[in-house]
């Protein structure tokens, strides 16, 4: 499978490149960003949703009428595209090397609670745009500091082993193979839009990821030609375990084999409840290591209050004990995080790939 | 290093190490082969066959195996079904699922339901290649390892060679077409009944078993599977005599290499165990030794016929020892039907209830640990035997509180103790025996069990408000858990008591690996007995600080030992080393070219050749007689017991070549290379003639290095005159416009030693087993001899005409040298990772690593060859920072990586 040659040859040489000579840096949050704007239901549909449906749809007239879009951060990209780039450069203003598309719930099975099915190759091509021109725009300041695209696929709103009816542990509202219709569509979005890398996170339930990186690894052999993909699991409590109930090493394992170029933690946990589980992949990767967790545990309005500094303190000790090769921030993560973190990481070793038998002729 | 090992996982991991020697497929989730599962799934009632899988899995079987081809039922829609059903389980899914169907379609929905990583059973080359690599392609991508069987378009293997060339095929196919994990390749090379009066079945089981061999040897990643009980269909319906053929089948085909089998392994009886008149004619039969083996097994089958409901008459003969034999039988038996009241007996023969734990039961239990440890027994049954201790304990416990009511120390707990096995590891009968005898002692124990996260051990320990923590672990990866452990506890500001227990623990690695990183007291207890001493003195306010500083004062006392004694002489700079390197005038030296540049292969070289070229002296000093050969033999003092040594020797010597006990085979390589700084970069071999095509007029010029040789300088304080030594002062500079070449080789003469080793510890013949380990180290050395002759005479052929005889080999009067990583010139064993994958060394010869870079079999040898004249031996010493941190930045390593590994050369101790 890893036979297939890169898209982008010379981008996956910079980022290689890179990841040996540093601890990259990923952005933070988009939902805090976007709270900041306090947008209503209108900016939200913005001229082409204003009836709460898509007039550009040609089957606009099978809608079941109006829907309330506000929520809909993904929609954003089409209604409000200034503000989600706004955001991504904010990001690199402070310091980020990679930053994620706008496309977390960009799938049909998330999109149909808006009746927007139709949008997520759309949702996905133009989340990517609006990252790579970003991207682009920093780039072309500092050369010597090239900026990639992340393009994210999220968890879906479904889980594929786990059951939402507690009489009928043996039923799933969503099966491996829906699973890969919908995250086709949205890769192959990401893809024409000039994602760099293709990341696979925010995972409660491995086998909706081992789904994704199915879709993933066929879109690329159609193509003949792969992107590299990051993969990043979720540690929801702590218990120490995923929501379907892995533990951090058998959840490698269990996606090792779409050969990522780093497997890392993200969300639900702060930082510092994320650390032996980020500990146990360093000591057990093949592969990068990264982890994005987020400003702390929510208080009880079910905001963040992590501040930049604390947050960067105990990320500086993870870098510093050698357990990591890319950073960010989840939710509750700001441009002062991230700037936070930048500067606490910099000039600390990355992780070093462990020893394998070296190929040779 | 990352070592090469399948993993798979449920909820949980499961590493397939060494360690684990076989790994028990759990079979009766399987319609084919369970009446009683089939029935279940016929008839729907899911819950009820939830439960078989979960039975299956508490008691032993590490992987579950689950099969729903039957004509009557709709397979998917039962796999699918079943397997989502069990994943609500955690007690269940925390294992892998092997995948069973002959059907791809069935295959296919059950992986579509596992979050996890399994096992796909199987896919085969029976439709042709291109049908098979598309399933494997599939396989990948759904993320699982595969059962590969033995089986193509021609139809099953059934002889060895079959197997064999049809499992190597398809191994090329999946490594090559898919670049498929060689880990993630489970052979099935078809398990045939044996037995059956058809004279071309008698050689089944020897066909699979050395097919294993040969299998093991080539791909030494992969495994080899098989379903056990087909080999003793002819006999179905004598349960006795088919679990006796299973149990000396696997004995053998374990020993050959098989690693995995789908199997009722909770039933499997031991190999020592059998009678002996059974066992000689079963084996008569699995080895194929004689014509008449079926018939002569076939006379004394129905003597061990069980009818039903009637316990074997043999099976009882154990009731009539004495009761602490009786204890130490049920033990490794498994049997609890009567542990009660051979408990009660012993109890009343005891002077104190504790003594019964203490004594016969602890006595059962560590025959348990050696059988286990030697391959006798299986994980299941020490599951079971551990059942039978608990049931012994149980019926002791209430006998214990009696006694400390009557005398008095009941009530106030000693204190409170964390007791876990490590992450990674499941072995935990030695922490509950360390428990049972913890709590006996009037301590308060909270065991969190096994493969215990360290984040949960710290939290309890801080919830339970506990006085002590207690590590444990039986397989060496536990160490280095350990040792994080610790160091997490140091991070968090722990304070309290650390133990650490178990089999490869040990006081040096405890005072090396693990108490330096905690600052409160960090104490190894070397058993069960010596826990309560321990734990009491660390609770004790009287006792601690004593005892503390003696424990502290010991482990100094190691670490000193273990330093490397420096001569206190101080180190000069590296830049001032690197000025005063060993150097010639390059321009005027010619580096010899290799007559046979690129890799050669020595396979099963005559081992008679290699015995001319021992060095004696080396044997003698590993039986402690001092002296050199052949003086040594008419030594006033050892002159006497080194004769008749040497004369044992050559006995053994004369029957081990002419019977072929082992085999030597080796692999030599030479490459063109450069030095740059302290590396040696080497370079792609030159296009050969008899490619079609013209070599480069100047192979350096633009090729990129395949490997790069990382080395190490003295930095002692010398005369200008005398050069400070690196390796790669011995290889021409890039700038000298040289084409130099740098050669490596691997070999070993102990493949095939296990066997004659255990036979002779079978005989509890400690002399000739030793003495045999000691001559196949001999051997192997002997074969790097004789191998760097021939190097310099043919292969590398710059010293075309040496006559040396072997006493002016023995002191290297010869040109060149063949220092080996890990040894004084270049210490750092990492390296030899790099010549195993240059030489191939693994695939090619079959010498492993070890994650610690040690080589398996251990009779082996490895090093590279020098052939510039001046090049001679020269002891590293000892490194200061300076160079740690050069040499980490030239590996890619960290600065920790480095101080790890280069630990016993560092003039310093790390931060």
């Amino acid at each position: 499978m890893s036979a297939l040659p890169w898209l982008h040859p010379d981008r996956v040489a910079l980022l290689e490149k890179g990841l040996r000579e540093r601890i990259l840096i990923i952005d933070g949050g988009m939902g805090t960003m976007l709270q900041g704007h306090q947008l209503d239901e209108t900016a939200f549909r913005g001229e082409r949703f204003v009836d709460g449906h898509d007039s550009a749809h040609a089957h606009a007239h099978d809608h079941p009428g109006s829907c309330d879009l506000k929520g809909n951060n993904d929609l954003l990209t089409l209604t409000t595209p200034d503000i989600i780039r706004g955001v991504h450069e904010a990001y690199l203003e402070a310091g980020a090397d990679l930053v994620e598309t706008n496309t977390f719930n960009s799938t049909r099975i998330s999109q149909a609670d808006y009746h927007l099915e139709h949008l997520a190759y759309e949702l996905n091509l133009e989340g990517a745009r609006l990252a790579r021109a970003a991207c682009d725009k920093y780039e072309a300041k500092t050369p010597d500091k090239p900026r990639f695209v992340i393009g994210v696929l999220g968890p879906t709103s479904r889980t594929a082993s786990l059951s939402p009816d507690v009489n009928d542990p043996g039923f799933r509202n969503v099966t491996f193979e829906e699973l890969v219709t919908n995250y086709t569509e949205s890769t192959a979005g990401l893809v024409d839009g000039g994602a760099d890398i293709i990341m696979v996170e925010t995972i409660f339930d491995t086998l909706n990821a081992k789904a994704a990186l199915f879709a993933v690894s066929e879109m690329f052999r159609e193509r003949g030609a792969r992107l590299p993909v990051m993969i990043s699991g979720t540690i929801t409590d702590r218990s120490g375990r995923t929501l379907s109930g892995q533990t951090a090493e058998a959840f490698y394992y269990s996606v090792q084999h779409a050969r990522p170029i780093s497997v890392g933690l993200n969300c639900a946990l702060g930082a510092a409840d994320l650390r032996p589980h980020v500990q146990v992949l360093a000591n057990t990767a093949t592969c990068f290591v990264s982890t994005h967790p987020n400003a702390g545990l929510p208080n009880a309005f079910g905001e963040y209050d992590e501040t930049p500094e604390q947050m960067a303190a105990v990320i500086g000790g993870f870098a510093r004990d050698g357990l990591l090769n890319m950073v960010g921030g989840c939710c509750g993560t700001t441009p002062a995080h991230i700037k936070a973190i930048a500067e606490a990481v910099r000039g600390v070793t990355p992780r070093a790939l462990p020893v394998e038998a070296q190929e040779a002729a | 290093m990352m070592p090469r090992y399948t993993r798979l996982s449920g909820l949980e991991p499961l590493v397939i190490t060494p360690d684990l020697l076989f790994v028990n497929v759990g079979e009766r989730t399987n319609v084919t082969g369970s009446a009683q599962f089939r029935k279940l799934i016929k008839e729907e009632r899911y819950e009820e066959a939830v439960d078989v899988a979960r039975q299956q899995v508490a008691s032993g079987a590490q992987i579950i195996d689950v099969n729903m081809d039957e004509g009557l039922i709709d397979s998917e829609a039962a796999m699918t079904r079943f397997l989502n059903l069990i994943a609500a389980e955690p007690d269940i899914a925390r294992v892998p699922v092997m995948v069973d169907s002959s059907k791809w379609t069935v295959i296919e929905a059950g992986l579509r339901c596992l979050q996890g990583k399994g096992i796909v059973n199987s896919i085969s080359m029976k439709e042709g290649e291109e049908l098979f690599l598309e399933h494997a392609r599939k396989v990948q991508q759904y993320g699982a390892a595969v059962v590969v069987m033995a089986f193509d378009e021609q139809g099953q293997a059934d002889t060895c060679e079959r197997k064999v060339e049809i499992c190597s095929r398809a191994f090329e196919l999946l490594t090559r077409e898919l670049d498929f994990a060689p880990e993630d390749i489970i052979f099935d090379p078809n398990i045939f009944a044996i037995a059956t009066g058809i004279e071309e079945h008698n050689n089944y089981a020897v066909d699979f078993i050395e097919a294993t061999r040969e299998i093991k040897r080539r791909f030494p990643y992969s495994h080899v599977s098989g379903g056990v009980s087909n080999v003793s269909f002819s006999f179905r319906g004598n349960n006795l005599v088919r679990e006796a053929i299973h149990s000396v089948f696997l004995y053998h085909a374990i020993k050959a290499g098989m690693d995995m089998g789908i199997v009722n392994a909770g039933a499997l009886m031991i190999y020592d165990d059998l009678p002996e008149e059974l066992r000689e004619r079963v084996e008569d039969v699995v080895l194929n030794r004689r014509s008449d083996a079926t018939e002569r097994l076939l006379e004394i089958a129905d003597n061990y016929k069980a009818k039903k409901g009637e316990v074997v008459v043999e099976n009882l003969a154990w009731r009539d020892k004495p009761v602490r034999e009786r204890l130490s039988h049920a033990l490794v038996h498994g049997i609890d039907q009567y542990v009660v009241e051979d408990t009660e007996l012993a109890r009343q023969e005891s002077t104190r209830p504790l003594d019964v734990i203490e004594g016969p039961l602890m006595d059962g239990m560590n025959v348990v640990g050696d059988l286990f440890g030697a391959g006798k027994m299986f994980l299941p049954q020490v599951v079971k035997s551990a059942r039978v201790m608990k049931k012994a304990v149980a019926h002791l416990i209430p006998f214990i509180e009696e006694e400390k009511a009557r005398t008095g120390d009941a009530g106030k707990s000693n204190g409170k103790i964390i007791m876990a096995t490590v992450k990674g590891d499941v072995h935990d009968i030695g922490k509950n025996i360390v428990g049972v005898v913890l709590r006996c002692n009037n301590f308060d124990v909270v065991d969190l069990g096994v493969m215990v996260p360290t984040q949960k051990i710290l939290e309890t320990a801080i919830a339970e408000n506990a006085d002590i923590i207690g590590l444990s672990g039986l397989i060496t990866p536990s160490l280095e858990e350990m040792s994080q452990v610790a160091r997490e506890m140091q991070r968090q500001n722990f304070q309290i008591p650390l133990m650490i227990g178990g089999a490869t623990t040990s006081r040096a690695h405890t005072a090396l690996k693990i108490e330096p990183h905690y600052k409160s007291p960090t104490v190894w207890v070397k058993d069960a007995s010596r826990a309560v001493g321990v734990a009491q003195s660390l609770v004790s306010k009287e006792l601690v600080d004593n005892f503390i500083a003696k424990v502290k004062a010991e482990y100094a006392e190691v670490r000193e030992r273990h330093k490397t004694r420096g001569s206190g002489k101080p180190l000069v700079s590296l830049e001032k080393a690197r000025g005063q390197r060993f150097t010639c005038d390059w321009a005027a030296y010619e580096p010899p070219q290799p007559k046979q540049p690129g890799v050669t292969v020595f396979n099963d070289y005559d081992l008679a050749e290699l015995r001319d070229y021992i060095d004696w002296s080396p044997f003698f000093n590993a039986w402690e007689l001092a002296g050199r050969y052949p003086a040594i033999l008419t030594d006033e003092v050892v002159g006497k017991q080194a004769t008749e040594l040497f004369k044992d020797a050559q006995a053994m010597l004369d029957k081990l070549i002419a019977e072929k006990w082992l085999t030597a085979s080796g692999v030599i390589g030479f490459w063109p290379a450069h030095s740059v700084g302290d590396d040696i970069a080497l370079l792609p071999l030159p296009l050969r003639e008899e490619a079609g095509e013209r070599g480069q007029d100047s192979p350096q010029s633009a090729s990129k290095p395949v490997a790069v040789l990382h080395h190490l300088r003295q930095q002692v304080d010398k005369p200008v005159e005398r050069p400070d030594f690196c390796l790669s002062d011995f290889i021409a500079p890039k700038s000298a416009g040289k084409q130099d070449w740098i050669g490596g080789f691997a070999g070993t003469a102990g493949i095939g030693i296990d066997e004659h080793v255990a036979r002779f510890e079978a005989a509890h013949d400690d002399y000739s087993s030793i003495l045999l380990k000691a001559l196949a180290d001999r051997l192997a050395e002997a074969f790097a001899e004789r191998m760097h002759e021939r190097v310099r005479r043919e292969f590398w052929g710059y010293a075309a005409d040496e006559s040396l005889d072997n006493a002016s080999l023995i002191d290297e009067k010869y040109k060149g040298i063949r220092p080996a990583p890990g040894y004084p010139a270049c210490p750092d064993h990492t390296e030899k990772g790099t010549l195993f994958a240059l030489l191939g060394a693994t695939e090619k010869v079959g010498i492993e690593l070890t994650d610690s870079f040690a080589m398996f079999p251990t009779a082996a040898v490895s090093g590279w060859y020098f052939s510039h004249p001046d090049s001679q031996y020269f002891v590293v010493g000892r490194l200061p920072r300076e160079q740690v941190d050069d040499y980490a930045k030239r590996k890619g390593w960290t600065r920790e990586q480095a101080e790890r590994w280069l630990a016993p050369n560092r003039d310093y101790a790390p931060d």
